[in-house]
């Protein structure tokens, strides 16, 4: 990023910008709600994940950028990332800055020995699941992970539930919806038959897994060859990427895992300074380039093409990588989240972990409802008006 | 010429020199608790969708934030764990603390700095890492137990399924905390005059029994010590299941009562409700604490009276 922040202040003598890194989205939101609770101590601009817009907004800690004319940005983005960053009303809170529409990758050279291809549906996905799993059961098709309730989200969002909503004066929480409930079965059901994995992601042991064949695919997001040629680096050469599978495979339909936007804080003494800086940054197709191929992120600007006209190095082979992102990224349905994303997250965590250990699906759908409960009661609780 | 010291001066000055530490006790110790105490009692309302500014307010809640920490089913299973986990811990821990004190100490050791120093070093790790790299030796796929076990046909458990991860967590404390202890109630051991040995001796006592009839009694006061600090570390245990968390289902955020402290407080944004549980937290300690001197008290300084 400061790569990208020293284009700018080559080309802008009187605006300059100094990147301050943090370690990962939720300490440094912790750390901004804190200096704005403080008084003093936020920097100008922010980077902030979509899910914890809401959070940042109702502890009013973003500006408002319709009235430095945001709105004029609209048509750079995709309507759900937009619905993001406005929360589906006429504020403008922060410009989109990367996306992360989910994608699936799979282990080429296992499938063709089993003759399987590319899962279109979810239906085809439990059935390839399962032949790999009966023919060596050291191997699993994917794993159902306890640990990241972004990726629940992205799966349910595609399945097409938005967990909380904005209903006039009141906030409404529909995190057991039948879209949540069709996606909490689907991965229940497969835990419950032992054909996939239970543990979750990003520990030691599914890093081995990537690495040693025996996790064979993996659900995940535009972003997933970093991961992958980080902790599967012997596997190189042997992976393809393909779009999520589809409920419908007529209607595709995706869902977001990941992702950010830039935003200005409140506390911002050249809010329109900061607001030229950030839409240059996510707008600029110079920045965007930038963005891409120094910073390795997925633009959320939807004319970022021309910067990614190489595949990612762990997919070398695959010359359709950036047009399935592209397909992906503009399938994702649309998703509104809530003012304690942090509270749903965490009662998944937990909730869900019981269930995974647990390899009943039965447990899959009472997780749901503490997840619905838990969050609904901690926005009562708070005095939010909810529906 | 006499150098006169003023009445006024005499008093004044001790408090002058105690000052420094009175402004820092008041500063970070007094000040925070007291703040603690304040936000104990204050919850923050929000009004209509939460969106605008000014839509929060800050309100005094009275108990409210008492009577939820302490009917929250959540906290009151996260105190039984720990109080099961210190069960486990502390008499494992001081049991083998005080096996191996009794060793070095015991005539016939050879190799003494060096056992110590090795008995010792797992203190020095800070819990993160020791969590980190026992976290490694319990996932079956890259534990070098478990690769060894399946070579001779073993299939290894898995140490962090709900069952055994409590087993798990109290391994690694055992691990950093034995050698600690060991160093305590050695000291101790060391400072017992030899001449009392010398006449058991010549009365006649085994090894054994000049460990368990002299040297036991005499370090009880160290061993009560340990123990007190043992009890106030197994309420407070946090690092451990913290950091073996994110590789399992069966650790949940709020498995031990400082985790709940910490997700609402830091995820879930509940400053307040979070500082009540602190409070009760602390008046437990101060009251297992208490009710542990009461009850070995007299027995182990009953010889001082």
């Amino acid at each position: 990023m400061d790569k990208v922040a020293a284009i700018w202040n080559k080309s802008h003598p009187d605006i300059q910008i100094t990147v301050n890194k943090q370690d990962g989205g939720d300490a440094a939101v912790t750390k901004l709600l804190t200096a704005i609770k403080a008084g003093s101590g936020a920097p100008d601009i922010m980077q902030a994940e979509y899910q914890k817009i809401p959070t940042l907004v109702s502890a009013d800690a973003l500006v408002d950028l319709k009235d430095q004319g945001a709105g004029d940005l609209k048509k750079e983005f995709t309507d759900g990332t937009w619905n993001a960053v406005t929360l589906g009303g006429d504020s403008v809170y922060a410009v989109p800055q990367d996306s992360g529409p989910m994608m699936f990758y799979y282990r080429k050279d296992i499938f063709d020995q089993y003759g399987l291809s590319a899962p279109k549906t979810w239906d085809e996905y439990a059935q390839d699941a399962r032949t790999i799993h009966q023919a060596d059961p050291t191997k699993f098709l994917g794993t159902f992970s306890s640990g990241d309730p972004g990726w629940f989200a992205g799966l349910s969002q595609q399945a097409g539930a938005s967990w909380w909503g904005i209903d006039g004066k009141a906030w409404s929480v529909d995190i057991d919806s039948a879209a949540t409930k069709k996606v909490a079965d689907f991965w229940g059901g497969l835990v419950h038959e032992g054909v996939i994995d239970n543990n979750p992601m990003y520990t030691p042991a599914w890093n081995t897994a990537l690495n040693d064949g025996t996790q064979v695919g993996w659900v995940s997001s535009v972003w997933g060859p970093g991961v992958l040629e980080g902790n599967a680096a012997d596997t190189k050469g042997k992976w393809a990427a393909a779009p999520l599978p589809n409920w419908d495979a007529s209607k595709p339909s995706n869902g977001n895992w990941g992702g950010s936007s830039t935003a200005v804080t409140a506390q911002s003494k050249h809010p329109k300074q900061a607001m030229e800086f950030i839409t240059w940054l996510n707008t600029d197709p110079e920045a965007v380039k930038a963005l891409a191929q120094v910073a390795n992120i997925y633009p959320a600007d939807v004319n970022s093409s021309a910067a990614l006209s190489t595949p990612p190095a762990f997919f070398a082979d695959q010359a359709d990588f950036w047009s399935i992102a592209a397909q992906s990224s503009k399938d994702v349905s649309s998703f509104t989240y809530g003012p304690n994303v942090n509270v749903a997250y965490s009662a998944y965590t937990d909730a869900f972990a019981k269930a995974a250990e647990s390899k009943d699906s039965a447990q899959f759908e009472a997780a749901l409802n503490t997840m619905q409960s838990t969050t609904k009661n901690d926005l009562v609780k708070s005095g939010f008006t909810v529906k | 010429m006499t150098t006169t010291i003023t009445r006024a001066k005499r008093v004044a000055i001790p408090y002058a020199m105690l000052t420094p530490a009175i402004v820092l006790f008041a500063l970070f110790m007094a000040a925070p608790i007291l703040y603690t105490v304040v936000m104990s009692f204050q919850t923050v309302k929000v009004e209509g969708l939460g969106l605008g500014s000014g839509s929060k307010k800050l309100q005094f809640a009275w108990l409210d934030n008492y009577v939820d920490a302490v009917t929250d089913p959540e906290f009151l299973a996260s105190v039984l764990r720990v109080l099961l986990y210190g069960a486990i811990l502390i008499p494992v821990m001081l049991g083998l603390a005080l096996v191996f004190a009794l060793l070095l100490d015991s005539r016939r050791s050879r190799a003494v700095r060096f056992s110590r120093v090795s008995i010792f070093l797992p203190y020095a790790v800070p819990a993160v890492i020791s969590s980190l790299l026992w976290g490694f030796l319990y996932l079956p796929s890259v534990s070098p137990f478990a690769y060894v076990l399946k070579a001779v046909g073993i299939a290894p458990p898995d140490i962090l399924s709900s069952g055994l991860v409590i087993f798990a967590v109290a391994n690694i404390a055992l691990w950093g905390g034995v050698g600690f202890n060991m160093i305590v109630i050695y000291t101790a051991l060391r400072a017992i005059p030899s001449d009392i040995y010398e006449a058991a001796r010549i009365d006649g006592a085994s090894e054994v029994q000049i460990a368990w009839r002299i040297k036991v009694p005499i370090v009880l006061p160290s061993l009560i010590m340990t123990g007190l600090f043992s009890i106030i570390a197994t309420l407070q245990v946090f690092a451990e299941p913290t950091t073996l968390k994110p590789l399992t289902n069966s650790i949940s955020s709020s498995w031990t009562p400082l985790m709940k402290v910490y997700r609402d407080a830091f995820v879930r944004g509940d400053i307040y409700s979070a500082a009540a549980t602190s409070v009760l937290i602390a008046l437990g300690t101060f009251a297992l604490s208490f009710l542990f001197l009461r009850v070995v008290q007299r027995r182990a300084f009953g010889q001082e009276d």
